[in-house]
């Protein structure tokens, strides 16, 4: 074990993620079914903004219970009441109450546990709340992805683009699936959290992009090196940053979702870093093992790649030849290749 | 072997750079006493409605609607007192924030529709039973504006003209005529002229503001409140929710006069266009208006009573949300609809009145898509929740960073430092000059990006590294060709995220556009202290022995870095 960790810390670990890449199409593929069919059964567990309805927020007290809290909002004349705890606090979810019914409740709940009223807070969302941010949230979902497409495109290449796109729709899907399944509840700060993963997501793609474009930039005509293999050593050689880049990403947001759940229990805090924390894990997988293999597949398909594997294929038969005809050190010819390419790429860096 | 002198000498200014952007932000905010940024209600404590328009065809509704909306709810939050409640727009919807507890009030006061309705003037007075003296100064009419005296009437309106001759010349209009901004059809009809007519600027004998009127036919209890009534005050009955049944008391929009009115006789909905323009012959502003066929026929029989009648019954009052907005005297019975309202207006103040009329004939409706109340005590919660979070996400990337990127990581942890340092201040500098508030999803907008800010160190440490393991380069000249390439990167990386951040910040709704801001501004901050401060850092560091010579802790010893055994694992390549 900790030779691998040092290998990490290093840089020195060769991972044939890329020669892999039909294996992660079939987990991806699998996975997003898996998403699929749980939003189909399932669906999304929608909370009160979606639905509609109205919550109240108050100070537990010590000798309260479930019961006891139920039965005092249902007196005060609401018919669908749910009683969960939050952190230090009750929130009680009813169906939509009106402007004169709120103050009742907000009273109610007051005299009960000795509280001021203002001390209860509340929220009444309207039905069709929900699904003008759902609109407002597909809508942006769409600018985004055609700003991003357009500022790839400019900044690195169509295939780029397409392959961080093809990205960012499997976390989205795989998100969703995870929520599904799970059944986490769906409010506006986790809409806001698949936003943000978007952003990530993204961001993580490009560092990996603005790599492989370095080193493939150096391939040539040299035969040494198929683009494939040229895409693995950058992934590989990115590896370490992008994990350290993910962790530190993930890390405030574990802080958030665990002061969310301990102190507050509900609202804001722990649906957004909820579905960050889930977002981000599944974007770091994708980036690595989604984009780049995409986009390979697609610069494969390039005549200039494709000749060039050709020729590194006809190389690498006459080597083995060679080596066949000696019968010795296959190893030690390998490494030497990569060290090779190595080199040969920082002299052109200079 | 080393880079050229240039850039070894700059870093040490573009350190100073920085250290004069950050005392200039610091003083800007000891200057303003701006030491704690202000809070959104959701950490303050207060309530807050977001009203959704309501349309039959479900359409967008017109922006103009929209704005007038905003003055009209704005106009009744004030006149509930409530000083620092604000109304903002937000893409189709209207935003009230209310801070502070028990609110009801205002809250139910603002989702009601507000309403147009035209009805006979049966009575007029000044705005206060003990008449104040002072001439209004506003040019525009002000919720504020005390009772002008004669002549000083607000707006152009000519408002004391009138009662110096009570009985305004009608002025036989012409066919054809043509107005700049009007497109309608001329010649239909004749255009009967409605002079706006006065509030009576001659002091009421300080008793009984209704002395010497005619009284007949008014409802008593109207009569009671009428003399009881203060135009001037904050709540001068906006937003009231008048019966077209009834006779009713309401002040004049600036609050210069009080009317008794009518039952209604035609409803804004009656009007069919309004439009400011010019009359040709005569180059004064006028308003048009026309009426549906049953508004116009009920139109005719008003505007032939109001003739008919004495000072100041001729005067016709048009009531929008509870204030009479304006009270033309009727010049004579106006057929078939076509309605010209002259008196000394001006392009602003006919536009103004135009686009009232077309609100009356169109008025929004909204529902209240949410209401959220937040107790202080929830808020201090959701505060403290937040900054505790954001410190331990801070506490635990730099523990990160030490552990491994060591003495790269102190140069890491500084940064953190200075990014922590000038977020602080930007929010503290925008909350104090452009009126931020500062919410929960603004601080998780933050911390979440505490990410983003780490994560260029790490591309430009990671980079560094690679250069010294490739090369034998010192680490002076790997600190500089690093840079040049993870410069790039970092542009890149941060230009997608401040992309996605516009994206959210223009499209999305409610909290999502404060985290878009937050994620946004963490972004630009990511690029000043990495251009300003990390580089230079770095640069200097690397004429540190503890850094140049690979020490143990600095994160770049050779041994770390692999460079002794280089190329043993690449096996699998072959």
């Amino acid at each position: 074990m900790p030779g691998i960790i040092s290998r990490l810390y290093r840089g020195d670990i060769n991972i044939d993620f890329v020669g892999k890449r039909k294996l992660w199409y079939g987990l991806s593929a699998l996975l997003m079914i898996v998403s699929i069919v749980g939003m189909v059964i399932h669906g999304l567990n929608l909370g009160v903004e979606f639905k509609g309805g109205s919550v109240f927020d108050f100070p537990r007290a010590t000798n309260s219970s479930v019961e006891e809290v139920r039965t005092t909002i249902k007196d005060a004349g609401v018919h669908q009441v749910i009683v969960q705890e939050a952190g230090p606090n009750w929130r009680v979810t009813t169906e939509s109450l009106d402007t004169n019914e709120v103050p009742k409740v907000q009273q109610a709940v007051a005299d009960k546990y000795h509280l001021k009223a203002d001390d209860v807070s509340t929220q009444v969302i309207g039905a069709t709340w929900g699904g003008e941010v759902m609109q407002k949230a597909w809508i942006g979902l769409a600018v985004f992805m055609l700003a991003i497409m357009l500022y790839l495109s400019l900044a690195f290449e169509w295939r780029m683009a397409l392959a961080a796109i093809v990205a960012l729709v499997h976390d989205l899907v795989i998100t969703a699936g995870i929520y599904a399944w799970s059944g986490f509840e769906v409010t506006p700060a986790t809409m806001l959290g698949f936003l943000t993963i978007l952003g990530y997501s993204l961001y993580d793609a490009v560092v990996v992009f603005d790599m492989i474009k370095e080193v493939t930039g150096k391939l040539g005509t040299s035969a040494k090196m198929t683009y494939t293999q040229a895409a693995n050593n950058a992934l590989s050689h990115t590896l370490i940053r992008s994990l350290n880049t993910s962790l530190v990403a993930i890390l405030p947001v574990a802080a958030i979702l665990f002061i969310g759940t301990t102190l507050l229990g509900a609202g804001t805090l722990k649906d957004l870093s909820l579905a960050l924390f889930v977002g981000m894990i599944v974007g770091t997988y994708s980036s690595l093992c989604v984009a780049t293999p995409i986009l390979v597949t697609l610069k494969e398909r390039e005549p200039q790649w494709r000749k060039l594997a050709e020729r590194v294929a006809q190389r690498e038969a006459s080597v083995a030849k060679a080596a066949a005809a000696s019968a010795k050190q296959p190893v030690v010819a390998g490494s030497q290749n990569g060290v090779a390419t190595t080199d040969d790429g920082k002299r052109k860096k200079r | 072997m080393a880079p050229p002198t240039s850039s070894q000498i700059k870093p040490g200014r573009t350190l100073l750079v920085l250290l004069a952007i950050i005392l200039a932000m610091g003083a800007t905010i000891a200057l303003q006493k701006a030491f704690v940024p202000k809070f959104g209600l959701d950490l303050a404590g207060g309530t807050t409605v977001t009203l959704s328009p309501v349309t039959t065809d479900g359409k967008a509704p017109p922006q103009e609607s929209l704005d007038r909306a905003v003055n009209i709810i704005r106009d009744r939050v004030n006149g509930t007192g409530i000083s620092d409640a604000e109304v903002a727009r937000s893409g189709d919807n209207i935003v009230i924030s209310v801070p502070g507890a028990g609110r009801d009030e205002a809250i139910k006061l603002v989702a009601t529709t507000a309403e147009m309705r035209f009805r006979q003037v049966l009575a007029v007075a000044a705005a206060t039973t003990p008449p104040t003296t002072l001439p209004t100064t506003a040019a525009t009419p002000s919720p504020s504006a005390v009772t002008p005296s004669t002549g000083t009437s607000p707006a152009g309106r000519a408002l004391s003209k009138a009662l110096a001759e009570p009985t305004p010349t009608p002025t036989v209009t012409r066919r054809a005529r043509s107005h700049t901004a009007t497109g309608e059809k001329t010649g239909a009809g004749t255009r009967a002229k409605a002079t706006p007519s006065p509030t009576p600027s001659v002091a009421p004998s300080e008793e009984d503001p209704l002395a010497g009127q005619d009284l007949s036919g008014i409802d008593p209890a109207a009569l009671q409140k009428f003399r009881t009534i203060d135009c001037t005050a904050k709540n001068r009955g906006q937003g009231a929710q008048d019966d077209p049944n009834k006779q009713i008391v309401a002040c004049s929009q600036d609050g210069s006069a009080r009317y008794i009115l009518d039952k209604a006789a035609v409803q804004g909905s009656q009007i069919t266009t309004a439009s400011a323009g010019v009359r040709q012959d005569t180059g004064e502003w006028v308003v048009n208006l026309d009426f549906k066929s049953q508004g116009a026929s009920q139109w005719s029989d008003l505007t032939a009573k109001a003739f008919g009648a004495q000072p100041p019954r001729n005067q016709i009052g048009v009531v929008l949300d509870g204030l009479v907005i304006t009270a033309p005297a009727s010049n004579g019975r106006i057929p078939g609809g076509k309605t010209e309202i002259s008196g000394s207006f001006n392009q602003q103040s006919a536009t103004e009145l135009a686009d009232q009329l077309k609100y009356g004939a169109l008025p929004l409706k909204f529902v209240q898509s949410s209401v959220v109340s937040v107790s202080s005590t929830l808020g201090q919660d959701q505060l403290r929740g937040g900054l505790v979070s954001g410190a331990i996400g801070l506490l635990i990337v730099m523990l990160y960073l030490l552990l491994y990127y060591r003495g790269l990581g102190a140069i890491g942890i500084a940064s953190l430092g200075i990014a922590t340092i000038v977020t602080y201040f930007s929010v503290a500098v925008l909350s104090a000059n452009v009126g931020f508030r500062w919410s929960l999803p603004h601080i998780i907008g933050l911390v979440v990006s505490i990410g983003i800010t780490a994560d260029s160190f790490i591309v430009y440490f990671e980079r560094i590294r690679d250069e010294m393991k490739e090369g034998h380069r010192t680490l002076r000249a790997a600190v500089e060709v690093a840079w040049r390439r993870a410069k790039r990167t970092i542009l890149v990386a941060d230009a997608v995220m401040f992309i996605a951040a516009v994206v959210l910040y223009f499209l999305a709704v409610g909290g999502v556009a404060g985290f878009a801001f937050a994620m946004g501004l963490t972004t630009l901050i990511d690029i000043v202290v990495v251009f300003l401060f990390t580089k230079p850092l770095m640069s200097l560091a690397a004429r540190m022995k503890f850094f140049s010579k690979g020490h143990k802790l600095s994160g770049l010893d050779a041994e770390r870095m692999g460079r002794t055994n280089s190329g043993a694992e690449h096996l699998q390549e072959a």
